[in-house]
């Protein structure tokens, strides 16, 4: 229809206020779906890490801080739980199995982790899967290493290459130098922290700390791998153990047993209670950031409004024309609603596809810096519902000129003004 | 005072009118008729409210009291919708200037009325179909094939007050109205303009009604009427 093709060629004769109007909209719809994207991939990621576990116990501590250190790799144990404490609740009935932890060192910033080979075999992420190797094997000498995925491919390692683990964490720890271990395992991606950590047996995590004292390397003492290995080492202590029970009945009743344990001060947490309790945390901060994209994509509403306001003055010979050449009221409101709409949806097109542009290029990025994965999937109703009502607004932001525009055309009559 | 209606296309009876926001002074037009296929021309300066008159005339807006009958309709009873409809299907109307949408091709602008105005676009098809229908009055109005498809905005201010007539001849509606359309025309071109506007308008058969304050193209008319013996300003109460 003609006047269709008029409402166009008048908003391409105006297309700088246009298309800076569509850019601010792009720009807010990107914002909002992006906070939304990474909200939720953020919670992906660390609902994911984790399953399968029923308890994890540490030194007594707040739940979140165990969770987040012993699993997620984040902050550092303020306490250890001694050997004989894990090896007494090892030892209850109700445990089905039990993987130590042991954190505190690192290797060119990735964290290492002392542990037992049944971690392989009892970790659980992502709907229970397992860890699979993608080369190697689980570590069976004292100086054998597995790797995650992303150790491997940053440092560019590869089976059997031979490595230096340094004591504390940072890259600039004091390094173990004397102490070369080599690759035994690299594990394949699962888009957890595992990917980042280097895993040793507890004994090796012993070894290495056999020369030193009190965090200072003793001076003119370094004992030769090979003594080392004969030596009977035993870990004194670890930072954390996951435990899986035999039955989910008696996940409580052995949360209480070891929160009550006499011999030192332990917690056991519940993975997903933990995790729920961090969510309620978070989520203030959460509708923080919502409310602020929300508040970018009302702005951005009310500029388009204002652009189109501010343009109706010289459309009102544009709009005393179309009056007499019969055009109702209607006619009027309608150009000015779709106008208002057709920007506002090019906005949210143009911004929807900014988004995934910018998320492709700076997922690697995000999920190397922070850990954390956004998948990059089709939108989600919740997302669909915001662009939904974004384009609503815009509708109903055309209204406001419309009206105005309808009143000035009553009060100009036939006048058609320059 | 004519009394037979139907010869009447525009007849106006103790019309008052009063501009919403405008207190204090309002007009009043007692008795104004118009024959079919008369040539009217309204004198008169600005501020007369010719304006107002053709405004009322063409149903944009409606008097406080009185009765306006423009082909045996009385345009006040009619709801705001049907006087849009009634004003695109009976009326072609040419400004002073700014008559085109700047941006719109030339044909895009002639045929703009007929989306208004279903009755209008079936003259059209009879006579042969649109697109054909405003080629011809174009050319008819001395506007080169070449200049039909270009923006409005490209034309010049006599050029473009040509298009504004094939506009308001399209589909062969009953009354032109032309408000001081050759004002921002020279002498000549005036001249050009009007015979071009008498043909057209003979052709179509239609009744004509032009305002202006310049009585120089007044033997052309049928009929030369002043503003001020028709409208009367008045101080609203």
């Amino acid at each position: 229809m003609i006047i269709f093709r008029l409402a166009q060629q008048s908003l391409a004769n105006r297309w700088i206020t246009a298309l800076l109007t569509i850019l601010a909209i792009a720009l807010s719809v990107m914002l909002l779906l992006g906070v939304e994207k990474i909200r939720t991939g953020a919670r992906a990621s660390f609902a994911n890490t984790i399953s399968g576990t029923d308890l994890i116990v540490g030194a007594r501590s707040g739940s979140m801080q165990l969770l987040l250190y012993s699993v997620f790799r984040i902050g550092n144990a303020t306490n250890n739980m001694t050997w004989r404490s894990y090896k007494d609740i090892a030892a209850g009935k109700e445990v089905k199995w039990i993987v130590p932890l042991s954190l505190g060192d690192s290797h060119k910033g990735f964290r290492v982790m002392g542990t037992s080979k049944q971690y392989f075999e009892h970790y659980r992420f992502r709907d229970k899967r397992q860890l699979v190797f993608g080369d190697g094997g689980v570590f069976d000498d004292l100086f054998d290493v597995v790797i995650g995925a992303d150790v491997a491919q940053n440092l560019g390692y590869r089976l059997d290459d031979k490595i230096v683990v340094a004591h504390g964490i940072g890259s600039i720890g004091a390094k173990h130098d004397d102490m070369p271990f080599r690759i035994a395992g690299i594990l394949k991606k699962t888009g957890t922290p595992v990917d980042k950590t280097l895993h040793v047996s507890l004994n090796a995590i012993e070894a290495i700390h056999v020369d030193w004292q009190a965090g200072y390397k003793v001076p003119g003492q370094a004992t030769p791998a090979d003594r080392l290995r004969a030596m009977k080492l035993r870990p004194k202590a670890i930072t954390a153990a996951l435990v899986g029970l035999n039955s989910r009945m008696q996940v409580f009743g052995f949360q209480r047993y070891v929160n009550t344990y006499k011999v030192e001060p332990l917690s056991a947490v519940l993975p997903g209670l933990a995790l729920h309790e961090m969510w309620a945390l978070v989520g203030t901060a959460e509708k923080a950031l919502m409310a602020v994209s929300a508040m970018v994509v009302i702005t951005a509403i009310l500029g388009m409004m204002t652009m189109i306001l501010s343009t109706l003055n010289e459309r009102r010979r544009e709009i005393a024309i179309l009056r007499s050449l019969g055009a109702g009221p209607r006619t009027i409101v309608a150009l000015l609603v779709s106008e208002a709409g057709i920007l506002t949806a090019l906005g949210v097109v143009l911004g929807t596809i900014c988004l995934y542009g910018v998320l492709i290029i700076a997922r690697p990025i995000i999920d190397t810096s922070y850990g954390i994965n956004i998948e990059i999937s089709a939108l989600g109703i919740t997302e669909l519902q915001a662009l939904g009502a974004i384009l609503a607004g815009g509708f109903l932001a055309g209204l406001l000129p419309a009206w105005r525009a309808y009143r000035l055309s009553l009060a100009d009559g036939m006048m058609v003004r320059a | 005072m004519n009394n037979d209606t139907t010869k009447d296309v525009v007849r106006m009876h103790n019309v008052r009118f009063t501009w919403p926001g405008k207190r204090g002074f309002g007009i009043r037009i007692d008795d104004f008729a118009m024959q079919q296929g008369e040539r009217l021309l309204l004198l008169g300066p600005s501020g007369s409210g010719k304006s107002t008159l053709l405004s009322l005339l063409a149903g944009i807006v409606t008097p406080q009291a009185g009765c306006i009958e423009v082909l045996g309709t009385d345009i006040n009873r009619l709801g705001s919708a049907a006087r849009d409809h009634f004003r695109a299907e009976h009326f072609g109307i040419i400004f002073q200037m700014f008559n085109l949408l700047p941006y719109g091709a030339v044909m895009d602008n002639v045929l703009l009325p007929l989306s208004f105005a279903p009755k209008r676009r079936q003259r059209t098809e009879q006579a042969g179909g649109a697109q054909s229908e405003a080629h011809r009055l174009l050319n008819a109005l001395g506007l080169n094939q070449e200049l039909h498809d270009s923006p409005a905005s490209q034309l010049s201010v006599g050029q473009q007050q040509r298009v504004a007539v094939a506009r308001a001849l399209i589909g062969a509606p009953e009354i032109i109205i032309a408000d001081e359309p050759t004002s921002a025309l020279d002498r000549d071109r005036q001249n050009t303009f009007l015979d071009l506007l008498f043909s057209q308008v003979g052709h179509a058969d239609a009744s004509l009604i032009m305002v202006s304050h310049d009585e120089t193209h007044a033997s052309r008319f049928g009929r030369v009427a002043e503003l001020n013996d028709i409208i009367r300003l008045e101080a609203a109460s």
